[in-house]
């Protein structure tokens, strides 16, 4: 495809940021186990909790309401998502287009007030 | 373009090599960042497939928020998952026929794309993009030409914002808010009383 490299040119740098971050992080692991002493011993290697043995998974239950937090984030973040073509082709697809997007934000906009008076954006 | 050719080959061989870690990595956790790197590589095929919008909002959505979903879930499951994975060979008839399926629809697909290479472009042709970028096509139709679908999606949030709020919402008794109409309401009359108070009088 002809009309693909001026689009790939533009995103060489950032391939190049990518490869030399990739690089970094894997020079910094493998030249502190070649350089460094290794003399591994069971405490050593063991996870670090201050003063006393580890005794428990790192899982834990935790309040369902940070999941309903992150539910709630997704939805608005595909709300704005959908926001950005529409921005960008605005002038080219009239009326019918703005007042399509207008309609779906109010139909989210309902869902928004419901949650807000169901006191689901508070903490406690 | 030989960096692109390479480019290509990098991230298809790490998405395909992130899935394997998804399915065989033993702690559940890792399965789940082993899925981040392979969405972060799948975004770099949409870029080399000029497909930025769709990249992007892979990294935003799914990196952003639904791989922390899957954290949550993860981390919130009090399942013990070595017995769980127990059990998982008795799953292993039903998880290779949806396998065989899948691959066969794939071949299926690519098949009918050799043979009758017109069959597969749709009703939409993807502009080329010196014409417009990808952006600009999915607006020129999202919006117009699929209305419906469109409104049909904004529907689904709004039912998938109430059923999370249904599902998971509990008012804890006897929780004390903060409210600040009420603190900004509050006069010095209300709650303080000046008390002369003589002296030698004083208790």
């Amino acid at each position: 495809m002809p009309g693909l490299e001026p689009l790939l040119a533009e995103y060489l740098p950032i391939l190049m940021f990518l490869g030399i971050a990739t690089g970094m992080a894997a020079m910094a692991v493998i030249a502190s186990q070649l350089i460094g002493r290794q003399k591994p011993d069971p405490e050593k290697n063991s996870a670090y909790e201050c003063g006393f043995e580890p005794f428990d998974d790192a899982r834990g239950k935790f309040d369902v309401r940070f999941y309903l937090v992150a539910i709630l984030f997704i939805i608005f973040d595909l709300e704005v998502a959908f926001l950005f073509p529409w921005a960008v082709s605005l002038g080219g697809i009239g009326l019918l287009g703005f007042w399509s997007m207008v309609i779906f934000l109010g139909v989210l906009t309902v869902g928004f007030i419901y949650e807000w008076n169901k006191g689901a954006l508070e903490w406690e | 373009m030989i960096i692109s050719a390479l480019a290509f080959y990098v991230f298809a061989a790490i998405t395909i090599l992130s899935g394997l870690m998804v399915v065989t990595a033993r702690n559940p956790v890792h399965s789940v960042l082993w899925l981040i790197l392979a969405f972060f590589n799948s975004a770099g095929l949409f870029v080399l497939m000029g497909a930025e919008f769709l990249a992007m909002v892979l990294v935003v959505v799914y990196v952003g928020a639904v791989a922390v979903l899957f954290l949550f879930v993860v981390m919130m499951l009090d399942v013990n998952f070595q017995n769980l994975r127990k059990g998982a060979t008795n799953y292993a008839m039903i998880g290779g026929i949806i396998g065989v399926i899948l691959l066969l629809e794939l071949i299926f697909l690519l098949g009918s794309a050799a043979v009758l290479p017109e069959a597969g472009t749709g009703a939409q042709p993807i502009p080329k993009f010196d014409v417009m970028t990808n952006t600009h096509a999915i607006g020129h139709v999202l919006y117009t030409d699929y209305f419906y679908l469109f409104q049909v999606a904004g529907m689904v949030l709004l039912v998938a914002m109430v059923g999370a709020i249904v599902l998971t919402l509990r008012q804890r008794e006897g929780v004390r808010k903060q409210s600040i109409a009420q603190q900004l309401d509050r006069r010095p009359e209300d709650t303080l009383e000046v008390v002369k108070v003589q002296p030698g009088q004083g208790a």
